[in-house]
């Protein structure tokens, strides 16, 4: 029991990584309808950012909290830099463009941004200075550490800033407006350009915490960290509902439980030799002959998002979505 | 229409020019290498280094590369004769960025540039198919890996393979009987990367545990890039294993090991030579303290003294892991070459099978397949943030570090007993001559 | 309208410039002609995929997974590994119905989906195919995992090996050179069935899916069954050049059949022009080469100016391809050579 109790806090703290990130790419998708491929990026250069500053400040003495806000009071700002950049540059001029155009131009930005860091930085894996002490609490039989805590914490946090900054101040009512019609926003005079710039700015925001969040969590970034956590990301936010903020929360929550779940219990469950079924003697002296063990751990991702398209294209809290061509 | 004919006409003409100009472009490049017109009795000889010199591991490409231009610069200091005329060594460092596909054409390039000799590559999922280029040249020219550590580099038959580095199927052995022997486990876990190289050695310590009568887990795996185990320790967390190999990177490794800790785990953590390096303590900080791990042949700090001074001088760095194996490997070729008298590789591909060298990572011969006879395997471990050798395997004994440091010849007496070898082979080679 | 004699003699000129390439690239190495086999797979690979970005409008991105399905076929069934030794004209069939299969079961889920979702999910897809063919060494050892299937079986045609040099009427034809007028052979095969295919119902089914597909099913087009076609058709030539590619290279493993090289296929069709044949292999010739003589030319550069390489071949390699995307997209999204139609869908937004 405590261990699955572990593994459910594993996948929480996994998921609320994915959550902040899917919030990014729903805010964009709710608005311009654009996959926004380079998200994985921003959260790479946010941690990269905050692994500078850091290493910087390591050795200063400060208490590893306040390090760890100067880089993350970093990251946001160049984060932010970089969305509003890549927005101006190679989305704005393609917003009447075929669907294919943007996608594409993404891509390519997603490319350059890699690479551009591994020029900057290093293309080696980048050790965090070890600066936060191991703070252990006890739960069920499980053992969370305090960083685990603060992530899903900051996680709720900054959902409950983006449901009152969309739900309760002006910017996010133009957003909604934007998002519903973009043509009859502009007629009652919503600045559109802006209103969609800052949704990419406060997505690149939460993406530079949210990468400041595994750089801490996990100690290591490289410049290919976020492609793959991208990825998933975004299959969060499908399962969730995509262009709805508290169902990237919940699908990336989900998410990262069925990951930890899956990966602690498929090969377990796959093993043929718990039901006998183990061909030839590969059960003889307590052997075993599992099919999927945890190898498939990411595949998880994109198994979940395949279904969900197939079955329920609006995810779980999503409304229905019709064709559009 | 008429802009595709111009497009046309233009890409027909670019070809031409291309299949023209190709003659040129190689030789930009060679005489980059080569200094100006050779007086006429000297013998350009090139021998190639191929290692990722981009990519996760550029560090350890650059490492070998380190070692073997060492090697290098040591012999035309020494200004070598080798068939009456004076040796002018050449390097042609190129990048296999860790790819196959890239290994592959690279290869070629160096097969095409005739070189005497190839000291490379890095990894074994690169040296393979590469190995089969270099055998199928005319005549098949020798490949001398310092690093690559899958079995199946020599078990493909080719004659002009060779490795100064011990295989993973003496390595994973050598951790795993050692953990065997040292803490005694009841259950252990293994983990690999579902790379080539984590694979394989994952495989061969299960075998061995598995021997023991140890009891060993399903096998779990990640990949080289994952940084999340926590699933996967839970799991194993919650099986009670006593111990965990992991067969991977130190990438990998270090968070594995981190979060390990993190979720409270007592298991003894044990690696292979991927993630035996220091870049350990680094990734795992605290966590790191107790870990296991092997390296293939000995430790750097053991190599030569007058190897880790030289390397220093030159290149401000200490050596990283394989620099010691691949400034051997060079030495190696060009030994052979002077004991054949010739750099021509039909020649002196027989002296190189049968060589007994000393070099800077010890006595050095060859079996009938091409590894090193006797490799040794060090075990490493993690005090106080600091990697350090605490045994050697060789031969299926183990030894104390201490004791075998004791064993090798004392610090003072190991410099005139490596220079001793480097001035022999300089007489016996017109003894060896007169005798041909 | 027949085409006319200057047609005729630039159709010569360039036949003729591309049979006597490999003698002429052979002087600078063989090094070369095996680039040139690599770069002419590109080719194969951006014109299946062009049936189904440039003719259908369906962004794949995960096109590469027919490749590694046609390689691994080709390995299984002519290796050590099953002990199997078909002759490749018996393999590649079977590669490309395998391939054509999996492009249906791709096909199949994807239909209702709209362009991005597509591409996202033809992306999990091909990591799909990778993940398992990475992992298939347990329980039971099928591809053997990471370590690869080596000892591949070269081409082997009427006593012929592919894999050796040989001397024919006073002219030395190396292993690549061989495969070079294979390959050469294969891609005008495929050229002519594109042309066909183009110009046929079915490649005029797909114009109108990729124009508008409500549209289309009204006008009594089964779009299930043509895109599906799309699909099946252009996994089946990704199928096929895999299989070439396990022969030439003799070894194979997962690692050759990531997410970047579906990226890079789909960057040659977008660059040089989609839809357009003559475009998509313009583009994928371009691309193809290009890491080769940024090796020969930045390396040295570099060295002269600086003394050492500041930025490897590689990254500016990828650097350029990541840029040729955006500004392509920018500025001539239709690509270098567009096909008129296209380009009067793709500028239209002005």
């Amino acid at each position: 029991m405590d261990i699955f109790v572990q593994q459910l806090v594993n996948g929480l703290t996994l998921g609320a990584v994915y959550a902040i990130v899917a919030l990014g790419y729903t805010m964009v998708y709710g608005i311009i309808q654009l996959i926004n491929f380079a998200h994985g990026e921003v959260v790479m250069i946010g941690a990269m950012v905050a692994f500078t500053v850091i290493n910087a400040l390591a050795a200063a003495g400060l208490p590893p909290f306040l390090v760890v806000l100067a880089g993350t009071a970093c990251a946001i700002p160049v984060c932010m830099l970089v969305a509003y950049a890549v927005e101006r540059l190679a989305y704005r001029p393609l917003r009447a463009a075929p669907r294919l155009a943007p996608l594409i131009t993404a891509i390519g930005v997603s490319i350059i941004l890699q690479h551009l860091a591994m020029l900057v930085w290093s293309r080696n894996v980048l050790a965090f200075p070890q600066i936060i002490p191991l703070v252990t609490y006890g739960f069920l039989g499980a053992t969370i550490t305090g960083v685990q805590l603060a992530i899903v914490g900051l996680c709720f946090a900054m959902m409950t800033g983006l449901a009152l900054l969309v739900y309760r101040t002006r910017l996010g009512t133009a957003m909604r407006a934007t998002a519903q019609n973009p043509q009859v926003a502009r007629l009652m005079g919503v600045d559109v350009n802006r209103v969609i710039a800052a949704t990419f700015v406060i997505g690149a925001a939460l993406a530079a915490v949210a990468g400041v969040m595994v750089g801490t969590y996990y100690g290591v970034a490289q410049y290919t960290m976020g492609s793959v956590l991208g990825l998933k990301a975004f299959a969060a936010a499908v399962l969730g509902g995509i262009g709805n903020i508290p169902g990237a929360m919940l699908g990336g929550l989900l998410l990262g439980v069925v990951e930890a779940l899956g990966a602690g219990y498929i090969g377990d469950l796959t093993d043929l030799c718990r039901y006998g079924l183990g061909p030839g003697d590969s059960c003889a002296d307590g052997g075993h002959f599992v099919l999927f063990g945890s190898n498939y751990q990411d595949v998880f991702a994109f198994v979940v998002l395949i279904l969900v398209l197939v079955f329920r294209p609006s995810g779980l809290l999503g409304e229905r979505v019709g064709d559009r061509a | 229409m008429n802009r595709s004919r111009i497009i046309v006409t233009a890409l027909v003409a670019a070809i031409g020019l291309i299949g023209c100009g190709e003659e040129k472009k190689p030789e930009p490049m060679k005489k980059t290498n080569v200094e100006a017109p050779p007086p006429p009795a000297t013998i350009d000889i090139k021998i190639g280094h191929v290692a990722p010199l981009t990519g996760g591991i550029a560090h350890l490409g650059k490492d070998n590369e380190n070692g073997a231009r060492l090697a290098i610069d040591e012999a035309n200091a020494a200004k070598i004769k080798i068939d009456g005329k004076e040796a002018k060594f050449t390097l042609i460092a190129e990048d296999d960025q860790a790819d196959p596909k890239v290994g592959t054409t690279v290869a070629q390039k160096l097969v095409d540039a005739k070189v005497a000799g190839i000291v490379g590559h890095l990894n074994s999922g690169t040296t393979i198919p590469a190995s089969a280029i270099y055998n199928g040249a005319n005549p098949p020219i020798p490949m001398i890996t310092g690093s690559a550590t899958n079995p199946k580099l020599t078990e493909q038959g080719f004659k002009n393979v060779f490795r100064v580095v011990g295989r993973d199927d003496q390595q994973g052995p050598a951790i795993a009987s050692y953990l065997a022997a040292t803490k005694k486990p009841k259950l252990v876990a293994v983990i690999d990367d579902a790379t080539a190289y984590g694979e394989g050695i994952a495989n061969e310590v299960e075998k061995t545990l598995k021997e023991a009568k140890i009891k060993v887990l399903p096998r779990e795996k990640g990949t080289d890039k994952t940084t999340d185990w926590k699933a996967v320790l839970t799991k194993l967390k919650g099986k009670r294993a006593d111990a965990v190999f992991y067969g991977g990177m130190d990438a990998t490794g270090g968070p594995l090991v981190k979060q390990g800790r993190e979720l409270g785990m007592k298991a003894v953590f044990t690696f292979g030579d991927g993630a035996c390096t220091d870049k350990m303590v680094e990734l795992a900080g605290a966590s790191a303290e107790g870990l296991l791990c092997s390296q293939a042949g000995i430790p750097p700090q053991a190599a030569d003294k007058k190897f880790l001074e030289d390397y220093k001088k030159k290149f401000n760095v200490d050596p990283i892991l394989y620099a010691p194996f691949t400034y051997d490997a060079a030495n190696l070729l060009i030994e052979a070459m002077k004991k054949a008298n010739s750099a021509d590789p039909a020649k002196y591909l027989p002296e190189l099978a049968k060589i007994d060298y000393k070099g800077a990572t010890g006595k050095i011969a060859f079996d009938e397949k091409g590894d090193r006879k006797d490799a040794e395997m060090t075990i490493f471990t993690i005090k106080d943030g600091k990697l350090g050798p605490i045994a050697i395997i060789k031969g299926g004994q183990t030894i104390s570090y201490e004791d075998f440091i004791k064993a090798s010849a004392p610090a003072p007496a190991a410099a005139p007993a490596a220079e001793a070898p480097k001035a022999e082979p300089a007489k016996e080679a017109p003894k060896e001559a007169a005798k041909k | 309208m027949k085409p006319g004699r200057r047609v005729w003699a630039g159709v010569a000129l360039v036949a003729a410039a591309l049979l006597v390439l490999p003698f002429a690239l052979s002087q600078a190495g063989t090094a070369w002609v095996r680039i040139a086999d690599l770069a002419l797979l590109y080719v194969l690979l951006a014109l299946g995929l062009n049936i189904v970005v440039g003719f259908a409008g369906l962004l794949d991105l995960g096109y590469i997974a027919f490749y590694a399905v046609g390689a691994y076929a080709y390995a299984l069934l002519a290796s050590p590994q099953f002990g199997l030794h078909l002759p490749f004209w018996a393999i590649l069939p079977i590669g490309a119905a395998l391939a054509a299969l999996f492009g249906v079961l791709l096909g199949a889920p994807t239909l209702k989906l709209r362009g991005d979702y597509l591409a996202i999910v033809t992306l999990g897809f091909g990591e799909i195919v990778r993940i398992f063919l990475n992992n298939l060494s347990q329980p039971v050892n099928i591809t053997r995992g990471p370590q690869g299937i080596a000892g591949i079986d070269p081409v082997r045609i009427g006593g012929i090996d592919f894999s050796r040099t040989d001397r024919l009427m006073g002219m030395t034809f190396s292993g690549p050179t061989k495969y070079y007028y294979l390959l050469l052979a294969l891609l005008l095969a495929i050229v002519v069935i594109n042309v066909r295919l183009q110009n046929s119902r079915i490649g005029r089914a797909w114009e109108a899916i990729r124009e508008d597909e409500i549209a289309a099913r009204a006008m009594g087009i089964d779009t299930t069954s043509i895109k599906l076609l799309a699909f099946a058709l252009g996994a089946s030539f990704g199928g096929v050049a895999g299989g070439m590619f396990a022969a030439i290279q003799g070894f194979i493993s997962p690692e050759s059949f990531v997410l970047v090289e579906s990226v890079m296929v789909v960057s040659m069709v977008v660059l040089g022009g989609m839809g357009n044949i003559p475009g998509v292999v313009l583009g994928a010739v371009l691309l193809a080469f290009v890491p080769e003589l940024l090796r020969w030319t930045v390396e040295p550069a570099q060295n002269a100016l600086f003394g050492r390489v500041l930025v490897e071949p590689e990254v500016i390699r990828m650097l350029i391809f990541g840029f040729a995307l955006v500004l392509v997209m920018l500025f001539r999204p239709a690509g270098l050579l567009p096909s008129a139609v296209r380009k009067r869908e793709l500028t239209h937004h002005e």
